[in-house]
């Protein structure tokens, strides 16, 4: 699977709440909540933001609350991928149990900025910067990630779980 | 191993776990709120399973925006509901609820070496027992409330030792704000956090309870300390089953071990915008602020009001500042009103408040205009947590919030008492 996209380029610690505000939160539809997705850091982003588009970010991206309307409000405003050099813990098992591909660049994504053109291979890791031609290395994900992500997330994966527990 | 190793490999089924290994365990409590529920609610649906897996261990608790705020709120609150009646699940309505994590160990339905996942990043509060809480999003919830399993990866675990008296108006939160300011925010990413020494074993079970509420501001995946006399003391009379204590081996193996003297630490303060922006009080220099929030899972225990009502005792609220006061629990509401803390916020010139989350995320309850300041006992000062984008808020022990209220700055409750 690989991605090439416009990059957003976000920096340290970008938290739930900037990704999604709370005050949004009184309702689950991905649309309405991608309309307000960063929206007091980056008030451009929902306007400006198309199908495709990368976010490239510093670490510990996804800090903060456990709310799925974070990588839900992301994927659900286009964004075909999240690339940073580390994300909180909550925020990661979001992405990939609603199927949000995110990767892990521990060695940082250069002097990679916003508007920048990268590949992304999930598969191997390899992000290229387009513009710069730098290359960055992801890790990859473990192999019951990838079952996870190949089912298409924790709900088809469980569901085909419980099909076969109830077949006799 | 340590205990949090221990829970997981009993919860797996397995002598032996090492961190890293990715297990399948079982878990004793599904917890989820107003905002997590609804999404989890709607994916159960689409998981084909008919019932949840124990209805006494699913637990529900619309705490977020109730009593409901507006008519998206409302409805999400009635999804829950309806939920909750048709699947016969644990459920608190406005009137018993509480902020879900003071609420589940008041209730005894989490105990000492329970696995416990929660929709709700502050799960990992019930740490404070002796229990694995962490936080998942609702997915995880929806899947967990199906097959009563989830998949986990064993965390390293990071101890923590603190050493000495705590001086006064010093506690847990000071503790823990130190903590994350010395670790910073991803300090503890994906690991475990074990508080231990002769400071904590004098910590109360409340003050216990903060520090674990805040692990997660460190990036972990959990807080843990190992059940002592005072938690069984504390959970001897409310737990509902029955639980089991474990504790760290003495060749478990850590992934680092910090040592903090705290003789003489100072009251802390977490600037805008990180938990980790952390100066002692004295060095706070003159902050004005608006507003001050005493409450949240964080601070809105009997402890944390019986302190904030020492300092306001006899003063009065400064005119340029609103201060808000919210008991965790309506157990809590009713303990402080006994013990006179509610006339004395209500006299010194407090809005005391139903329990809710309320202001602690921006809900309602006491948003913040742009440009205004507000000193919150609650966990978060991230951008725009309580209110306008340009709003700031600076996190503090109930002492320093309330002594803040009386002069309109950030001050130390030596100023006032
Ligand atoms: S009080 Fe604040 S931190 Fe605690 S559960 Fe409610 S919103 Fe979250």
């Amino acid at each position: 699977m690989e991605f090439s996209g416009r990059v957003w380029r976000l920096g340290d610690n970008i938290d739930t709440d900037v990704i999604i505000p709370a005050r949004w939160l009184n309702t689950t539809d991905p649309q309405e909540l991608a309309s307000h997705c960063l929206e007091d850091i980056q008030p451009e982003f929902n306007h400006a933001v198309q199908a495709g588009d990368i976010i490239v970010a510093g670490r510990n991206f996804g800090c903060g609350s456990s709310r799925e309307h974070a990588p839900i409000a992301i994927k659900a405003s286009g964004v075909a991928c999240v690339v940073a050099t580390s994300f909180a813990r909550i925020f990661y098992r979001n992405a990939i149990n609603i199927g949000l591909p995110i990767l892990e660049c521990p060695g940082g994504t250069g002097s990679t900025e916003t508007s920048h053109q990268l590949l992304v291979n999930v598969e191997n890791g390899r992000v290229k910067n387009l513009t710069t031609g730098e290359v960055y290395q992801a890790n990859p994900f473990p192999p019951f990630m990838r079952e996870l992500i190949r089912a298409g997330g924790l709900l088809p994966y469980v569901a085909a779980q419980i099909g076969r527990q109830q077949q006799p | 191993m340590t205990i949090t190793e221990k829970i997981l490999a009993d919860h797996a089924g397995l002598v032996e776990v090492h961190p890293g290994q990715l297990i399948s365990a079982r878990v004793d409590v599904v917890l989820g709120n107003d905002i997590t529920a609804p999404v989890a609610i709607e994916q159960f649906a689409t998981l084909g399973a008919d019932r949840v897996f124990d209805p006494q261990r699913v637990i529900l608790v619309p705490d977020h925006f109730t009593p409901n705020k507006d008519i998206k709120s409302a409805e999400q609150v009635k999804k829950v509901r309806e939920f909750a009646r048709e699947h016969g699940t644990v459920y608190f309505e406005v009137g018993q609820m509480g902020i879900e994590h003071c609420l589940l160990p008041e209730q005894g339905l989490v105990v000492p070496g329970d696995l416990i996942i929660g929709a709700d990043s502050h799960t990992c509060t019930y740490g404070a027992l002796g229990a694995l809480a962490t936080g998942v999003g609702s997915t995880d919830m929806a899947a967990a409330m199906a097959t009563g399993q989830t998949w986990f990866r064993v965390p390293s675990t990071l101890k923590f030792v603190f050493y000495g008296h705590l001086p006064p108006w010093v506690g847990g939160k000071d503790l823990i704000l130190y903590t994350i300011g010395q670790i910073g925010v991803d300090g503890a990413q994906y690991q475990a956090m074990e508080f231990t020494g002769e400071t904590i074993a004098e910590l109360s079970m409340d003050g216990r309870f903060t520090m674990a509420n805040m692990a997660v501001e460190a990036g972990a995946k959990n807080g843990i300390f190992a059940a002592d006399a005072k938690t069984i003391s504390y959970i001897g009379e409310r737990a509902r089953r029955p639980f089991k204590v474990y504790r760290s081996d003495p060749d478990a193996e850590y992934a680092a071990v910090y040592e903090f003297d705290v003789r003489n630490l100072e009251p802390q303060v977490a600037f805008p915008f990180l938990p980790e922006n952390v100066k002692p009080v004295s060095q706070a220099g003159p902050v004005e602020i608006a507003q001050v929030v005493i409450g949240s899972c964080t601070n809105g225990r009997l402890e944390d009001l019986a302190l904030a009502a020492r300092v306001l005792q006899g003063h009065q609220v400064h005119r340029d500042v609103r201060l808000i006061v919210i008991p965790g629990t309506q157990e809590i509401y009713l303990a402080a009103m006994r013990q006179g803390y509610i006339e004395t916020f209500i006299t010194a010139g407090a809005a005391v408040s139903t329990p809710t989350c309320g202001p602690c995320l921006g809900g309602h309850m006491g948003i913040l205009a742009k440009g205004e300041r507000a000193v919150s006992t609650t966990n978060r000062n991230f951008v725009g947590r309580m209110g306008h984008p340009e709003s700031e808020v600076y996190l503090a022990n109930p002492a320093v919030a309330a002594a803040s209220a009386i002069l309109g700055r950030i001050a130390s409750p030596e100023e006032v008492v």
